[in-house]
């Protein structure tokens, strides 16, 4: 027996494949005494599963409440003397509306390049907090985050800076999360969708978004790394709740349609190519003032040439990241970019590219599995509802 | 009573007379974790020794099971296409893969006995 796929997320980050020893979260021991299988992932070692396996945990999130770990993604402030500065000083890097985001508000957002490629996804939030005027949050994925940084760093004003911060970050997710958040911190409860508060739990001070990775209802938490044992202990008291690894994390993503950066969306990528058009605001297409813009606004009025798609693959059998797929007439029309099975679903879930002929529902396409062709269908996303709190 | 044979890539089989079971051991299905789906070869075809015979996927990855010996298919497990948790549950048991007629009983020799296969996972650490 020999793992034939590249699918393994803790596979496929070059971070991960030099000598260079392993970085490991706040909660690696808790990781460990709890029975986790540990992975690399994108130069860190991360639990990618609990010894209830990856379908009951991810089961676990749709029903009640799972907590994962992922410390590893990159946390920072933007920082300038007021928001119209630091939000204009981001707003010349991303396509979203940072200047109106209110205060205790998150958004999506876009690092793009000069083509119009995406060199990251990432979530931006405005403090409610008066005393943090001028002042932006943000989290990016692990994988990207030191050229993140550099990028940002580099395009900023004077009077601009970027402060990286080493914190710990938890995902409380699933349907019964409020509950649990209400006994622990009840103001986080009032959140709704891509709110941010900073507030405490149990005494412990955080900063709390209700958002995630799932298509859950759920919150993110941010605390310093010296609290985090302690939160991670009292929010796996809570009954509903039980560790998720990020096995658990990407198969809900997945039936959920979000993309994972670096297979998903990565630098060739447009925003309208991977059916991001929506965190383009419409006052940046008018203005045309980010990165990419030429290209972006043409495939905005014109269509883009490929497009991403949902695909459920006929059968049992899941197609994988980088099969191919063709048209009945066996020409080659796109390529899946992330692909499993949906443990909600019931049935392999997939997405990737296809030309814009083939990106209408119901569109019937074959995907290449170990020497021949899989039917599919063209499928809405997401294959499981999304349960926010709007 | 059968004599069980191990791979290094932890297939087994269960010889009787002329006739193996194939199967992944239990090491290999905790490797893998949920197994979502199976994919058996059809009876009547013949494999070499290391031949791809069959393929398992888990949630996260697709993973080949390699012939131990050579042989013809005689039958195959269906039961474990339509549930292939089962091959979680009892890997060495109800979760076979499928009887081959070994061609040459002499590849046996070549795979590891229960003991040597334990040794063999306790340096996999």
């Amino acid at each position: 027996m020999t793992s034939a796929s590249p699918e393994n997320p803790e596979s496929t980050q070059p971070l991960s494949t030099g000598a260079a020893p392993l970085r490991r979260t706040p909660l690696h021991l808790r990781h460990q005494a709890l029975g986790a299988r540990m992975a690399p992932f994108a130069g860190y070692a991360l639990p990618i599963q609990y010894p209830d396996g990856i379908i009951a945990e991810h089961l676990h999130v749709r029903a009640a409440a799972g907590l994962f770990d992922v410390s590893h993604m990159g946390q920072a402030w933007l920082a300038g003397p007021d928001h119209e500065t630091t939000a204009r000083a981001l707003e010349a890097l991303v396509p979203a509306d940072i200047l109106g985001l209110a205060p205790g508000q998150q958004r999506y957002a876009l690092l793009l390049n000069a083509q119009g490629g995406i060199r990251d996804d990432l979530m931006v939030a405005r403090p409610a907090d008066p005393m943090a005027a001028g002042r932006l949050f943000l989290v990016v994925n692990a994988a990207c985050k030191e050229q993140d940084w550099l990028h940002i760093a580099s395009a900023m004003p004077g009077d601009v800076t970027l402060e990286t911060e080493e914190r710990a970050l938890l995902a409380l997710q699933g349907p019964l999360a409020a509950e649990v958040m209400a006994r622990f911190a009840p103001d986080a409860v009032e959140l709704r969708f891509m709110d941010v508060t900073a507030t405490q739990v149990a005494g412990i001070d955080v900063r709390v978004s209700r958002s995630g990775y799932t298509g859950e209802d759920g919150f993110e938490i941010s605390v310093a790394n010296d609290d985090a044992g302690a939160l991670w202990d009292l929010l796996l008291t809570a009954p509903q709740v039980k560790p998720a690894g990020l096995g658990a994390r990407d198969s809900l993503r997945l039936e959920a349609g979000l993309c994972l950066y670096g297979h998903d969306i990565n630098q060739e990528t447009s925003p309208v190519e991977a059916a991001l058009t929506w965190s383009i605001a419409k006052r940046r297409r008018i203005d045309m003032d980010f990165p990419g813009a030429i290209r972006i606004t043409e495939e905005i009025a014109g269509g883009p040439l490929r497009r991403r798609v949902g695909l459920l693959p006929e059968g049992r059998a899941p197609v994988r990241e980088g099969a191919q797929i063709f048209d009945e007439a066996g020409e080659l029309v796109g390529e899946v970019t992330s692909g499993g099975f949906g443990p909600s679903v019931g049935a392999p879930v997939a997405m990737g590219y296809v030309v814009s002929e083939f990106a209408k529902p119901g569109a019937r396409v074959q995907v290449a599995l170990r020497g021949r062709r899989v039917p599919a269908a063209v499928t809405p996303m997401p294959f499981t509802p999304h349960r926010y709190r709007r | 009573m059968a004599d069980t044979r191990y791979t290094k890539d932890h297939e087994y089989i269960q010889v009787t007379g002329d006739i193996g079971v194939v199967g992944i051991t239990d090491y290999a299905q905790q490797q893998l974790g949920d197994i979502v789906f199976v994919e058996l070869p059809e009876v009547g075809r013949s494999f070499g020794k290391g031949d791809e015979a069959a393929v398992v996927e888990s949630v996260k990855a697709a993973s080949e099971i390699y012939a131990p010996v050579g042989g013809e298919v005689i039958e195959v497990n269906a039961a474990i296409e339509g549930e292939p948790a089962v091959v979680n549950e009892d890997p060495t048991g109800r979760g076979w893969f499928l009887k081959l007629r070994v061609a040459d009983a002499a590849e046996l020799g070549d795979l590891m006995d229960e003991g040597a296969y334990r040794q063999y996972v306790a340096t996999l650490g």
